[in-house]
């Protein structure tokens, strides 16, 4: 029992990263109908940002965070403008390539740049003991994290002037612009905020496992599960997709073994798509 | 798999409803469409129209009612199988393969319609087709490429070639100028001569009325009126329906 | 048959056939290998065309076909004792069957959705392969090195599986054809513009997207079953490389999805600049990257690849750049 109650709550701990991972995808997808088949590799960057920051800059990870975070959203405008932005109003399938040679760039120049031995960002925040359970502090500080991020945008989507623009495009492109709204600007934001998210997730997860440029990957397939759960360009209900796949993940180990994980969570992936593809048609 | 037309009435809308979450968008529309007429359908705008043409031909299901086909129940069936017993319809936003040649555009409409043919056969038919409809000098060109007055004789030409028993034009006048209207009415009427029946939308309405047999009016999803052209244009409540569109009412109150 | 009428055909096949005709006369086993492989991909990117070009549906997990049958029909060879024929068919039907399995759940969802759900495949049949122990787990199968004997020594074998491989190459390409110019192509190619609009002109989608997908995976996985084979064995992580999935798609894309011609020169033009790539110093870790780059440039400024690009330029030669 206590094994599942830790188990269960470190999911849930996780999910919340997970979330936060998903909540770019969704964002970009819920906006400007663009599948970013490189949001795990923008994660995997993260995860390297953090990396590199924090052995050769020796700068604590929490504040590296700030950083990467600013790098992600300056990396994400330029993908828009050199990838996405000539093919937005293209068929998908020009989308879904680009997004995806943009992928295979990253993992190429990685793998190439970084190898693939594993890395790890070697630090510890303490732990929280809750009865018998063990919380580690770097989980805790995550979804600390995770929360005010999500509040944040939040607040920016419906406080903000660009925010709203981003939301004004999202609903009707041709009559935002029509208002005045600088399409090309805000989707260019948008995106960039999206990469940002992916990169924060990635540099959270730094902070709990090893990784490698390849380790993206995984989480993009759950960002698409946690999509498909939560409904697109729903900030909240990202995170709360991820909340249910972190304790999914949770429970599953204390039944099966671990390498069962990536395969169910494929063919929830399917099954959802099938059975409830409002869930990624667009429920704004 | 064709099916009859009984006692001459080639289609049956009985007691049709649709809903789309909130909104009702078909109440308990009923008709009759005996062979060879051709049958108007007007109505304000969002009045259902085409939503009543994507229930009989079965782009969705309606929530009540029955469709019923030369003789065959075909409500609910996908839209593949609804082609194949012998329907055609356009769309009213035109929606031609854009990368293939406007031959092959028209064969596909031969080859997976009722009769069925084979590429040779297909070929044969469309070129006819596109003679019948001004386009066989546009033959070979890209379908993408032509104008929008060209796309639409294209979507025309692509239901003619079924060889369909009952047809659906879906505001095929839409977007033309006094001539071109000129031009596709004259067709529409061959095709009649040639023994299909024409389900039509206009909204260009003195289009409509001198080229219909019979016209049902509908408004917010209900059947208003119903009757021929001159009756319709005469019914107190078609001209309120129109009066929100005061435009629509003077030109309706004009023929 | 329409296909014969015209040039292209003669065109594409003659190619081919002089490539593979050279290694026989030249006898030369260096040529024989580089043409094996380039067989190999001008059958995996035309069969992937199928899918991708004449239909409109990407398949990111591509290569499953190719690794899933080249196992079964491996499994037959070697645990059973099989002829290298029987075995390739089996390799073949299994991956018509998986498609067949993955179609019925699949093939429902549109275009991009279909896109991520073929992402995940190629890894879950991977990981349930590692674990399926007839197979062999991770650690693969192996084919006793006197199998040979049963085909006239190695280098016999060598010669009878390159041979094999040319004429499944050959089979491909006028499947192809057939299939381009034929009504069941016709119906395919209107899916690819509009799957509604098909629909409504009468197109049973559901079933015609089903065949071309099963003939999509037939090809592949006779042409594992051949890869493998020379190899002597097979492994999880040789099998379902997806990077190699990725690179089918780079070569449809690069030489022009809906073309027979263009898999063929994509497939030509991509090995080439990945040998080139892989033997260059500088290049030796980046061909991935590249790749990529290249699928970037072609998607944004090329995306009907070379062929595709040749015949918007050269209306006349249509005909001649099937």
């Amino acid at each position: 029992m206590t094994e599942l109650l830790a188990s269960l709550s470190d999911g849930l701990l996780l999910g919340f990263v997970y979330g936060l991972a998903a909540m770019g995808l969704s964002l970009i997808w819920g906006v400007m109908r663009v599948i970013n088949l490189a949001h795990g590799a923008t994660m995997a960057l993260g995860m390297f940002g953090i990396y590199v920051i924090f052995s050769q800059l020796g700068l604590h990870p929490y504040l590296a965070l700030v950083l990467v975070a600013i790098l992600g959203v300056l990396f994400g405008f330029a993908v828009y403008w050199i990838a996405v932005h000539r093919v937005i109003n293209a068929p998908y399938l020009s989308s879904l390539l680009a997004t995806f040679s943009v992928n295979m760039m990253i993992i190429g120049v990685g793998t190439a740049v970084f190898t693939t031995t594993p890395r790890t960002v070697d630090f510890a925040v303490g732990r929280l003991q809750l009865g018998a359970v063990t919380l580690l502090g770097t989980r805790l500080v995550a979804a600390l994290i995770c929360i005010l991020v999500t509040a944040g945008l939040y607040l920016f989507l419906y406080r903000t002037k660009p925010g709203k623009a981003i939301r004004a495009v999202a609903n009707n492109r041709d009559a935002a612009s029509l208002m005045g709204i600088p399409t090309a600007r805000t989707l260019a934001l948008c995106f960039g905020i999206g990469t940002m998210l992916a990169a924060l997730a990635g540099g959270l997860i730094a902070t709990f496992f090893p990784f490698t440029i390849l380790s993206g990957t995984g989480y993009q397939t759950k960002g698409f599960v946690i999509c498909v759960l939560g409904g697109l360009g729903n900030p909240t209900g990202a995170l709360v997709g991820g909340l249910i796949l972190g304790a999914m993940e949770g429970l599953i180990p204390v039944f099966l073994p671990v390498t069962w994980v990536p395969v169910i969570e494929y063919v929830l992936f399917v099954v959802i798509l099938l059975v409830r593809p409002s869930g990624l048609l667009g429920a704004r | 798999m064709t099916g009859q037309a009984q006692n001459g009435i080639i289609l049956q809308v009985q007691g049709v409803s649709k809903r789309f979450g909130g909104l009702q968008a078909l109440s308990n529309v009923t008709f009759d469409l005996p062979e060879r007429q051709i049958l108007g359908l007007i109505g304000p705008n969002g009045a259902g129209k085409t939503t009543l043409f994507n229930c009989v031909n079965g782009v969705y299901p309606p929530e009540e009612g029955k469709v019923i086909f030369r003789g065959r129940d075909i409500t609910g069936w996908q839209p593949y199988d609804v082609a194949r017993m012998g329907l055609a319809r356009t769309h009213q936003i035109v929606r031609p393969l854009n990368e293939l040649t406007v031959v092959e555009n028209v064969m596909a409409g031969a080859c997976f319609g009722h009769e069925l043919r084979s590429l040779g056969q297909a070929e044969a038919i469309a070129d006819e087709v596109l003679t019948f409809v001004g386009l066989a000098g546009r033959r070979n060109a890209v379908a993408g490429k032509l104008n929008v007055a060209q796309k639409k004789r294209l979507e025309l030409a692509r239901a003619l070639a079924a060889r369909p028993y009952l047809l659906l034009l879906d505001e095929v006048l839409a977007g033309l100028n006094r001539s071109e209207i000129g031009e596709m009415v004259e067709v529409v009427c061959q095709i009649r001569e040639q023994g299909v029946t024409i389900l039509i939308i206009e909204h260009v309405m003195h289009a409509l009325m001198n080229v219909s047999d019979r016209v049902i009016v509908l408004d917010y999803g209900l059947q208003i009126a119903e009757g021929t052209p001159d009756q319709v244009a005469n019914d107190p409540k078609v001209i309120e329906a129109y009066l929100g569109d005061p435009k629509l009412a003077e030109r309706l109150m004009g023929e | 048959m329409r296909a014969l009428r015209y040039p292209g055909f003669w065109l594409t096949l003659g190619l081919v056939a002089a490539g593979g005709l050279a290694a026989f006369i030249t006898r030369s086993a260096t040529l024989r290998e580089d043409m094996f492989l380039l067989l190999m991909y001008v059958v995996l990117a035309s069969s992937l065309n199928i899918l991708l070009g004449y239909t409109g549906y990407v398949n990111f997990g591509h290569i499953v076909f190719f690794g899933l049958g080249g196992y079964v029909g491996f499994y037959f060879l070697s645990q059973q004792g099989w002829a290298l024929w029987w075995a390739a068919l089996a390799g073949g039907v299994a991956s018509a069957v998986l498609a067949l399995l993955l179609g019925l759940a699949v093939l429902r969802l549109r275009g991009a959705y279909f896109a991520l759900a073929t992402i995940g495949i190629n890894e879950a049949v991977r990981a349930f392969v590692n674990n399926f122990g007839p197979f062999g787990g991770p650690t693969g199968m192996s084919l006793n090195f006197s199998a040979y004997g049963a085909y006239g020594g190695p280098a016999s074998a060598l010669w009878l599986t390159f041979g094999a491989m040319f004429g499944l190459t050959l089979l491909v390409l006028v499947v192809s054809f057939l299939v381009k110019f034929s009504r069941f192509g016709l119906g395919l190619m209107s899916i690819r513009e509009d799957e509604d609009a098909a629909m409504v002109l009468g197109v049973r989608t559901p079933r015609t997207k089903t065949w071309a997908f099963v003939l999509s995976a037939l090809f592949p996985g006779i042409a594992g079953v051949l890869f493998f084979f020379k190899n002597g064995n097979v492994e999880p992580v040789d099998a379902f490389r997806l990077q190699m999935s990725i690179e089918i798609i780079v070569m449809v894309m690069l030489g022009g999805q809906g073309t027979v011609l263009g898999p063929v020169v994509g497939a030509a033009t991509y090995e080439r600049l990945r040998g080139y790539l892989l033997t260059s110093p500088v290049f030796k870790n980046l061909h991935l990257a590249l790749a990529g780059l290249l699928l970037l440039i072609i998607v944004l400024f090329v995306p009907a690849g070379l062929i595709g690009w040749l015949r918007g330029r050269f209306p006349r030669l249509r005909r001649v750049l099937e």
